[in-house]
């Protein structure tokens, strides 16, 4: 039991880092970014290249981090900044486009099937015992890297000058841009942060399914896109509550042994989520000026 | 009737054996914690021209998207043709017979004008999904009765012949004129006017209240509408609703309302200088 | 003088007649042995991509949403049509015209239902929930073994989608989309893309019409399926996974948001070329995917735009054209 519960926390403090990255986009320019979880992808591509290649852990984590900020910097200028003022409908096939081209480019360059990921390389393997309960190395770094990283951004968020521009340009564009804030480099700076959290999202994804393959972005995106509409799209804390209550979710229902529904009833509490509350948890109400 | 009781009209000495057309008790609305709109109170009679004043952020916009339940009210009442509009929405509203324009033009940018009209003429077609995917009979009739009146209300402002254009094509004054033309198509018993003729010249201004005027007449519809521009106002309004901070702060006619200290004061604050327009 | 239109009756019989010229041309074709096996296959595939593409359209690009599970409701339409194929308690021709519209109102019927909820929302939880909607359809068929046998698919479904019977479906679908759309319905639909505040100001029931709009795409979407499961002969979920809807996405979107005649010329045009270009497979989803935020980038109408043709349209320009010609040589010779 407590086995699983640490399990589900593990794989929900996963989907709670992607889903921050979801939840600073939306926040921003109201774009569900579909080529998030393919960004993670990349990242653990990035990941495994580099540890196969021997280099350092710690090296090789900021190679994919660095990795996918850029690859994030680079989908968003050439991609995405063209159609600032296109309807949504636009931008939101638009990503759905960069997504299927990030999947097909890495299966034409490292083919369809998956690679093993030498998590071992990565993170020390075994467990050590707490309590009488066994725990494994890599939930326990899993759980505190990315509660570590969402403190670290929440103080970003509240308490810096960057982050108040963020909170700005979310909540009013024009009157950001009147204030001299330079709106541009703002909605980049955010997507590079999402990425970099994907990127630590990549590395701890990979660790806990160390098989790295073209498609392993899209449902981990998808879980985690649902995670972050379940708590509340625009809320940090929302995001973080989402991704566990997924994560716990899902593990619980594979405890259950029924595994081959986990895909379906994730979705289907997506629903219910947003029939009963449509903003989510902890999401805020926009209503649109008449 | 005492001077503070909602059902006080616009203008005192109008004839009372006809009920309002609207009627509005204790109306407000709260934004979290801030009060937008509160104790609202005003009549509007069956063919009377009534205009809602008030500087900048006074709260007009929102009595007009509380009264079409656009948001839904805090409290207080609306009746129109002295039906409760209580949990009604937007579309209902519509059919008890309230028709609005907007502020900012909300016309469907990308169909023509014609369109834009048959569109308000939407309920007053009924023929249901078979009729149209098969072409039944009733579906060419309702179609060619709906085009000729469509047509009919068009030429009001002299627009049939802009007819196939696209309406987000038009200038910016045609387009407020075809917001009140597909207003009208709805088949209203009142009519709220938001700004329109910002943004128009005087001349059109003169237009535009010669047809004000006119569809009052021919339609014999009250009309209730949002304005800066005092010329139009008092030229052409029966009486006069003026708001401030969300709340009345005057009514009466024209001559009232101009030489009511209150309203000074709220246009002019205690300095000086002209009402902004 | 008054310019040169056609009368009602003279467009709907010369679109008529050239309708019923095709089905009989292209019947004979197919009927005749001179294409393979092969090839036949790949027109009746054209044409259940049509009516995808247009039913798809129906929500894309009139009534402004984004669904991402069209091809699910292809799949409950393709297993409710193929089950009762393959019962065969009816000869077949009922059986065909029974099947498809059973296939038609089981699709409208789960559209009806996941459009409730959907529909109240706004724009990218639709997209969200339909996409996670197409995902549990596609679990469910995989796992309900008793009814669909999973994973190892539904064999020997009868093969009813002969060339004619995909024709008139395809016919039936653009003419019921484009009727619907010319009538108050159709343009209660477009208020609804372009402003729906002032189109619920108007009196147009929003939630009604999305429904309904949801309803009906997927009600062809699902007699597609059921003419995908009987051009196959045999149904496997995985057959409707996201690609499938983004297959036809990408349809609706490079034919143009709005256009029936792009998305017939670009359901044509997708399912055709990957036929012919063979040896460009592995690069195919690359360029397509390019192609789509290309087109995003720098013509968001799609490449039709929202033109429509019309053959009366053409008929009466190149009449007044030949009248103006003779009107003016007669001015010449006075």
């Amino acid at each position: 039991m407590l086995t699983h519960l640490i399990n589900g926390l593990q794989l929900g403090s996963i989907y709670a880092l992607v889903a921050l990255g979801y939840n600073m986009v939306y926040g921003i320019i109201k774009l569900l970014n579909f080529a998030h979880g393919d960004v993670i992808m990349v990242g653990g591509y990035i990941a495994l290249f580099a540890l196969t290649f021997g280099l350092n852990p710690v090296i090789s984590a900021l190679l994919t981090v660095i990795g996918c900020t850029l690859l994030a910097i680079i989908i968003e200028k050439l991609a995405y900044t063209p159609l600032r003022f296109a309807p949504r409908l636009s931008l939101l096939i638009t990503a759905i486009g960069v997504s299927i081209l990030l999947q097909n480019l890495a299966q034409l360059f490292f083919r369809a099937g998956g690679r093993p990921f030498p998590s071992q390389l990565l993170l020390p393997t075994g467990s050590f015992s707490l309590g009488g309960v066994s725990l494994a190395y890599t939930s326990v770094i899993t759980i505190l890297a990315s509660i570590v990283s969402m403190i670290l951004l929440a103080v970003l968020v509240k308490s810096t000058k960057l982050g108040k521009a963020m909170r700005a340009v979310s909540e009013d564009q024009g009157a950001a841009q009147l204030m001299g804030i330079n709106v541009n480099s703002i909605i980049t700076f955010t997507f590079a942060l999402g990425a970099a959290l994907a990127g630590i999202g990549a590395l701890l994804y990979a660790v806990r399914f160390p098989l790295i393959g073209p498609t392993i972005g899209a449902m981990l995106g998808l879980k985690a896109f649902v995670a972050a509409v379940c708590g509340g799209i625009g809320s940090i804390p929302g995001a973080m509550l989402g991704g566990y209550i997924i994560g716990l979710l899902e593990m619980f229902i594979v405890a259950a042994g029924l595994s081959r529904w986990v895909d379906a009833v994730v979705f289907l509490v997506l629903i219910c989520v947003l029939m009963v509350r449509p903003t989510g948890f902890m999401g805020r109400n926009l209503m649109e000026k008449v | 009737m005492r001077p503070g009781d909602p059902r006080a009209p616009f203008i005192p000495d109008r004839d009372y054996d006809k009920s309002p057309v609207m009627q509005c008790v204790g109306l407000g609305i709260d934004f979290g914690g801030l009060t937008a709109v509160d104790d609202f109170n005003i009549s509007v009679g069956p063919t009377e021209i009534c205009g809602l004043i008030g500087p900048n952020g006074a709260g007009k916009t929102t009595v007009f998207n509380l009264l079409t339940k656009v948001y839904q009210p805090s409290r207080g009442t609306i009746l129109i043709n002295g039906k409760d509009t209580a949990r009604l929405n937007t579309i209902a509203a519509n059919k008890l017979g309230l028709a609005r324009t907007f502020q900012n033009i909300r016309l469907f940018q990308n169909m023509t004008v014609l369109e834009n009209v048959l569109v308000g003429l939407h309920n007053e077609m009924n023929y249901g999904l078979t009729k149209a995917i098969f072409r039944l009979p009733g579906y060419w009739r309702a179609e060619k009765i709906a085009k000729e009146r469509a047509r009919e209300l068009l030429s009001i402002f002299d627009m049939e012949d802009t007819a196939n254009y696209k309406a987000g094509s038009l200038p910016y004054g045609s387009q407020r004129r075809l917001e009140i033309v597909r207003a009208l198509a709805t088949n209203p018993v009142i009519l709220l006017l938001d700004e329109p003729a910002a943004g128009m010249n005087p001349a059109e201004t003169e237009e535009l209240m010669e047809n004000i005027q006119k569809i009052n007449k021919t339609f014999q519809i009250a009309i209730l509408l949002i304005e800066h521009d005092m010329k139009l106002v008092m030229g052409i309004c029966e009486g006069i609703a003026a708001l401030n901070y969300g709340r009345v702060i005057a009514k009466g006619t024209p001559a009232e309302i101009q030489s009511n200290p209150k309203v000074i004061e709220a246009y002019l604050g205690t300095g000086g200088g002209k009402p902004d327009a | 003088m008054k310019p040169f239109t056609l009368p009602m009756p003279a467009r709907y019989g010369i679109n008529t007649a050239l309708l019923i010229i095709f089905l009989i041309v292209g019947n004979a074709v197919t009927q005749s042995g001179m294409l393979g096996r092969a090839q036949n296959s790949l027109i009746i595939q054209i044409g259940f991509f049509i009516i995808l593409a247009v039913s798809l359209n129906l929500m894309t690009g009139y009534l402004g949403q984004l669904p991402l599970g069209h091809a699910g409701f292809m799949a409950v339409g393709g297993y409710a049509g193929a089950l009762f194929w393959r019962a065969q308690i009816l000869p077949d021709g009922a059986s065909i015209v029974v099947g498809l519209l059973l296939a038609g109102v089981t699709a409208a019927f789960v559209g009806f239902l996941i459009g409730i909820p959907a529909l109240r929302l706004r724009g990218d939880y639709l997209a969200i929930i339909t996409l996670g909607f197409g995902e549990i359809i596609r679990v469910v068929l995989n796992n309900i073994d008793w009814l669909t046998y999973g994973a190892r698919g539904l064999q020997s479904i009868p093969r009813h989608s002969s060339f004619t019977v995909v024709y008139i479906c395809v016919i039936f679908t653009c003419a019921a989309i484009h009727m619907l759309m010319k009538s108050r319905h159709g343009r209660a639909i477009l208020s609804i893309r372009d402003n729906e505040i002032a189109a619920e100001s108007c009196g147009v029931n929003t939630t009604y019409y999305k429904v309904m709009a949801f309803a009906v795409s997927a009600f062809f979407a699902g007699i597609a399926g059921a003419l995908y499961a009987g051009n196959q002969g045999i149904l496997v979920p995985a057959n409707f996974d996201f690609m499938t809807s983004i297959n036809i996405l990408m349809i609706v979107v490079l034919g143009g948001l709005g256009s029936m005649m792009g998305s017939v010329i670009a359901a044509s045009i997708l399912t055709f070329l990957p036929f012919v270009l063979q040896p460009l497979n592995e690069y195919r989803m690359i360029i397509y995917s390019l192609l789509l935020i290309i087109v995003m980038i720098f013509k968001p109408s799609g490449l039709m735009g929202n033109y429509d043709f019309s053959l009366s349209r053409i008929i009466e320009k190149v009449v007044r054209r030949i009248q103006k010609a003779k009107g003016a040589s007669a001015d010449e010779t006075r």
